[in-house]
């Protein structure tokens, strides 16, 4: 018996050692302390490497160039500030919180006018964020949001939004009518909130003929979509359409709709990932919301450059999303 | 006696709950539904077996899920660059056996609980998945790949009859030889068992070598149904698997149990995600219902199995 609770103590260490690994709080919290004359680290940036006084410089610490989307939304920026003719130094964090610490000091000691930031690790990157605060740089952040310290705005996706544009393409697709199943994302995630709320809200007020008759959570993962909308198949013998909030989700249920010879149900997804834009060109996926890095720089170098105009910034500025059909497929 | 006895009670709780949902939804008895739940259940079946024989030491193995999915990502890898569909699940079959003998060798060459050896071996193979993917999903896999996870035997999927001869082989083994009797002893009392001339080592080292492959096996199933393999699958399968053990009867202090009682524990299991599905339970309350409807099946077969 002593064994017995023994191995229940221990299984419960487990889980709680496996969920700290699974949080970021895991990653190192402390920055390495760099004094601000010394000249190691410079950012990767092709800027110059002082300031010109009287113009706006905006320091973009990104948390990796290794990722296409990054890549875009610094094309983004970039163009954003040759519009705007202010300078850009762009820095890349190569995921490594103590790298990005230092690149953000390198951006304090240049006295750039204001940082705009995309945390490698939300907790990590606070030390910085609040030596940011102490020099007087505003800082604001894109599509990741920082744990703390003072963050001018925060410019992200607009998950919301992506919901409504769903439902409104879903409600088109299946003509105003018929029963709609929702698989939703890990409860309590503000993805799937949001992508949620935007969804039902929508399809509530313009799609009235059109009841949401399931609602089932698959947790983003393809596996569990497949197991719950093979269960919801058996349910419901009459489906017209799907929306996941998430592209693995809608994956695993079109397998189980090919195993189990549904057809004419229409799939809408979330996110654009590879997969689904192939099956977007198979033709099993209807659509597919894609976020808009370019966009999302975009908006960054607007918003810092407003706020540094004296202008009064919202605190979240939502960067609209954008429908992916087999007509706009790229 | 005390074994079917427990079987027993747990059967009557499986009744019940049968008997509630098939009230609650006249497509929970249908044929299609009872293939698919079977179908669904036959991953944790599978890895269940594994863990049974693994608990019955009084051991443990976290690694599985992460097992599953280093096995499957790479015979992913290697039967879309090469097209060789057998020589792919040999080798998923073989790395998820070494991995298991990894397990046991460590546990017993370092003496360290198996808990901690599981645990590491939990966090290598799944970086390892990642890494090996640079987090990509590998996906669309020839016919003959996805055979184990989705084709049929006449009316009968194959993951099904897969997961009961699995099933089949485990009841043998554990029954009928000995390996099974060693199992058992080394559970009961590892002391005694190595005092009786057990080579208790051994039986340590072929019980995760089992775990394993089976863990493997079920990674092959999984990716051939959803027609991709990425290194985030099997995330949590180990507690499944562990519930399923756990919940038919077998004891964590090791030596009791069997594999009739895992076999209701995943029935369980399956049943009940399979009802929340059926009966749209709202999403914040599914972990609640689970964990009620979970005790009240254990609460009922205790006080079966108690009243002798």
């Amino acid at each position: 018996m002593k064994r017995t609770f023994l191995m229940l103590n221990l299984i419960l260490v487990a889980a709680m050692v496996l969920s700290a690994c699974a949080s970021p709080a895991a990653a190192p919290t402390s920055a390495p302390e760099i004094s601000a004359t010394a000249t190691s680290p410079a950012p990767t940036g092709e800027a110059p490497t002082t300031a010109p006084s009287g113009e706006i410089t905006l320091g973009l610490a990104l948390s990796t160039l290794n990722n296409p989307f990054f890549v875009t939304l610094r094309d983004g920026a970039q163009k954003e500030a040759d519009a705007e003719g202010v300078t850009l130094i762009v820095a890349d964090g190569q995921n490594d919180p103590a790298k990005q610490a230092s690149q953000i000091e390198d951006f304090i000691s240049k006295n750039v006018s204001a940082i705009l930031l995309n945390p490698t690790d939300a907790n990590a990157v606070v030390p910085a964020v609040e030596k940011a605060n102490a020099a007087n740089i505003p800082v604001l952040t894109i599509d990741r949001s920082a744990a703390g310290g003072q963050i001018v705005s925060h410019i992200a996706s607009d998950n919301v939004a992506g919901g409504k544009m769903a439902a409104d393409f879903l409600c088109e697709a299946i003509g105003g009518k018929g029963n709609v199943v929702e698989l939703q994302g890990i409860a309590g995630t503000s993805a799937a909130r949001d992508r949620g709320q935007g969804f039902d809200d929508e399809m509530a007020a313009k799609c009235p003929d059109a009841p949401i008759v399931v609602q089932r959570p698959a947790d983003f993962d393809r596996a569990k979509g497949n197991s719950v909308f093979t269960d919801i198949l058996t349910a419901q013998p009459e489906i017209a359409g799907v929306f996941a909030q998430n592209d693995e989700m809608v994956l695993g249920a079109i397998q189980a709709a090919e195993a189990a010879n549904r057809t004419g149900i229409v799939f809408v997804g979330f996110d654009a990932i590879d997969d689904a834009i192939q099956a977007i060109k198979d033709g099993k996926l209807a659509a597919t919301i894609a976020q808009q890095p370019s966009e999302m720089g975009v908006l960054g170098v607007q918003t810092a450059t407003r706020s540094l105009n004296g202008e009064q910034v919202e605190s979240f500025i939502p960067v609209p999303l954008s429908l992916v059909t087999k007509d706009t497929v790229p | 006696m005390r074994g079917f006895l427990r079987e027993f009670g747990l059967l009557i709780s499986f009744g019940l709950m049968c008997t509630v949902l098939a009230l609650m939804s006249d497509r929970f008895l249908s044929i299609e539904n009872v293939t698919n739940v079977l179908r669904i259940s036959a991953i944790n079946a599978i890895i269940s077996v594994g863990m049974t024989f693994v608990i019955l030491t009084a051991g443990i193995d976290l690694s599985v899920g992460a097992v599953a999915a280093l096995s499957a990502v790479i015979a992913a890898q290697v039967v879309q660059s090469s097209g060789m569909t057998l020589a792919s699940i040999a080798i998923a079959l073989l790395i998820g056996t070494l991995l298991g003998v990894a397990n046991g060798a460590f546990t017993i060459a370092l003496r360290i609980p198996p808990f901690i050896t599981t645990l590491g071996m939990m966090t290598i193979a799944r970086g390892l998945a990642l890494t090996f993917t640079q987090g990509r999903p590998i996906t669309g896999f020839p016919q003959g790949f996805r055979y184990l996870g989705t084709a049929s035997i006449g009316p009968i999927p194959v993951p099904i009859i897969v997961a009961a001869s699995v099933f089949a082989v485990g009841y043998l083994l554990l029954k009928r030889t000995v390996l099974g009797e060693q199992i058992r002893a080394l559970g009961n009392n590892p002391l005694a068992a190595r005092l009786a001339g057990i080579n208790t080592n051994a039986v340590t080292v072929r019980v995760y070598t089992i775990q394993g492959l089976l863990a493997a096996l079920a990674g092959l199933l999984l990716i051939g149904r959803l027609d991709s393999a990425a290194p985030t699958i099997g995330v949590g399968y180990e507690f499944d698997a562990i519930a399923a053990v756990v919940v038919g009867g077998t004891s964590f202090a090791g030596g009791e149990g069997g594999l009739g009682g895992t076999l209701l524990g995943v029935l369980i299991i399956g049943v009940i995600n399979n009802g929340l599905n059926l009966l749209n339970v709202n999403a914040l309350w599914e972990q609640v219902v689970k964990g009620v409807v979970i005790a009240l099946a254990l609460l009922i077969y205790k006080s079966v199995s108690e009243r002798r």
